[in-house]
């Protein structure tokens, strides 16, 4: 037990301390006056918004965003696994859609979503489509370049022992991949949070992006900050819920 | 008797007039090449580098196809050869997230052969290629003997009568090589299995093997190597190896 709290004192401490030396300059900046707190709240003062707007962030706000993310990075995931696997197997499906995703990149979110809101409406869907958009590109980017990448050698020794395709993407292709696949999705939850509240910027009538946006309509900083925090815990959650599961795969394949 | 007869007399690999270039354009690699093999015999090519050996050994596993020319495998001409040769690739190509037993059984796993069933067999096999206690150990934790033993066991495990070994001891230390040949000289008597050996090393190719191919510029020169089996590693201070080593390096520095 104790070698474990070491272990953790040694890989977050540094991070720790630096943090709370930074919270503590921010404070003390603030209350000194130096910067005026409806720019910059203090983190007391978020704390405080915190406090004060918990319930209705956390029975409101919190579940439906985490609602979009989840529905959002579920579709992506599936979607784009499915995509790279198949841009894999098929050279005609790649051709047909590398370029598709590449540009689907290139549209600026903002001008975007006015037509996913006119699809959609103020519907859950606006922000899972603009979610969708975000998240989808990396999971099959590294499915389908981890598939690719490497292992011709390996193919080769499997096509003598008489393997098929399937056989080869079984046993070597999708075991090599597993790490690049797995870096993938772990970027897309994190984008998956990021695209939710855009979503909800955009138009929603709930939610964290949404609360936040009001709170700044309202010049009320530390609420926003209070909804900014919450969403970027919520990030760093589902990125360690990923980094778990990863460790789990990777112990149960390496073991 | 009948079965040893066929046995003997049957060449398990006979190839034909083979001609083949990489893209079907550029210089030729072999013009014309023939050659044959008999079932049980242990053959190794040398040459120098460059020379195609490789290249050789996939158009006979079937990764390559000859422009012209012909490749049987047990008499088989047409069809494809992947799958009825074993090939083990210069690199020892261990899968490093399987342990030592589950690379040993890939060749299985992808006949979709019971391994399980077969498992005596393949402990005994671990045994005397002293891979025993290593069984599920993984590959990055054994030294560099030990995996290309390892390699060579999961080559075997295809279960074919042809082995094609594509410099298996090439990375090796001196020590350790003359440890595997000590190893494959005793394996050899129980092994039953037809092996044409890639190597640099004359030496090695002369205490190995029955016959000697040297590829030199597309075109094959044969040599046999009238030393009895059993053989020992001792035997490369013995004065007609010494000779044979001599000839073939001749061979294959000077022209024709």
């Amino acid at each position: 037990m104790t070698t474990n709290w070491k272990n953790w004192i040694s890989e977050y401490g540094l991070f720790l301390l630096v943090a709370i030396c930074l919270i503590s300059l921010w404070e003390w900046v603030v209350v000194k006056g130096m910067v005026p707190s409806f720019i910059v709240p203090s983190p007391s003062k978020i704390w405080h918004a915190l406090v004060e707007n918990i319930r209705l962030l956390m029975i409101e706000h919190v579940p439906a965003t985490l609602y979009e993310v989840l529905i959002g990075f579920g579709i992506s995931l599936s979607g784009g696994l499915l995509l790279g696997i198949g841009m894999y197997f098929s050279k005609v499906l790649e051709k047909i859609l590398y370029p598709f995703l590449i540009i689907s990149q290139t549209i600026p979110l903002i001008a975007i979503s006015p037509i996913f809101i006119m699809w959609f409406g103020y519907t859950i869907w606006s922000k899972v489509a603009v979610t969708i958009l975000i998240a989808f590109f990396p999971i099959v980017v590294s499915t389908y370049d981890g598939l690719k990448s490497g292992g011709q050698e390996y193919r080769e020794l499997l096509m003598t022992m008489g393997a098929n395709r399937w056989m080869i993407f079984k046993k070597v292709q999708l075991p090599m991949a597993l790490p690049s696949i797995l870096s993938g999705v772990k970027m897309s939850v994190v984008y998956s949070v990021v695209g939710a509240t855009i979503g909800e910027w955009l138009g929603a009538s709930e939610g964290l992006g949404y609360f936040s946006r009001r709170m700044s309509s309202n010049l009320q900083a530390d609420a926003v900050f209070a909804a900014i925090f919450l969403l970027s815990l919520m990030g760093l959650l589902l990125f360690l819920c990923i980094t778990f599961i990863e460790k789990q795969i990777l112990k149960k394949k390496l073991r | 008797m009948t079965e040893v007869i066929g046995l003997s007399d049957l060449s398990i690999l006979r190839i034909k007039n083979l001609s083949f270039s990489f893209n079907g354009k550029s210089k030729p690699i072999f013009y014309q090449l023939s050659m044959d093999v008999k079932a049980g015999e242990f053959v190794s090519i040398i040459g120098p580098s460059g020379a195609g050996k490789s290249t050789l050994f996939k158009l006979i596993n079937g990764l390559l196809e000859p422009d012209e020319g012909e490749i049987q495998i047990k008499g088989n001409k047409s069809g494809s050869r992947l799958g009825s040769v074993g090939y083990m690739p210069q690199k020892d190509l261990l899968l490093p997230w399987r342990t030592v037993l589950e690379n040993v059984i890939l060749p299985c796993e992808i006949l979709k052969e019971d391994w399980r069933k077969k498992m005596p067999v393949i402990q005994e096999w671990l045994s005397r290629f002293d891979l025993s206690q290593y069984e599920n150990a993984y590959p990055d934790e054994l030294s560099g003997g030990m995996r290309q033993r390892i390699a060579f066991l999961r080559t075997l495990m295809t279960g074919r009568d042809l082995l094609l070994l594509d410099e298996p001891f090439g990375a090796l230390d001196s020590m350790t090589k003359r440890n595997m040949h000590r190893w494959l000289l005793g394996l050899w008597g129980e092994l039953k299995k037809t092996v044409l050996f890639i190597t640099h090393d004359l030496e090695e190719a002369i205490l190995l093997s029955d016959r000697i191919f040297l590829i030199k510029d597309g075109r094959v020169y044969e040599r046999k190597v009238h030393l009895a089996r059993p053989r020992s590693t001792e035997q490369i201070y013995h004065s007609e190896l010494i000779e044979m080593r001599k000839e073939l390096e001749k061979l294959i520095h000077h022209d024709n």
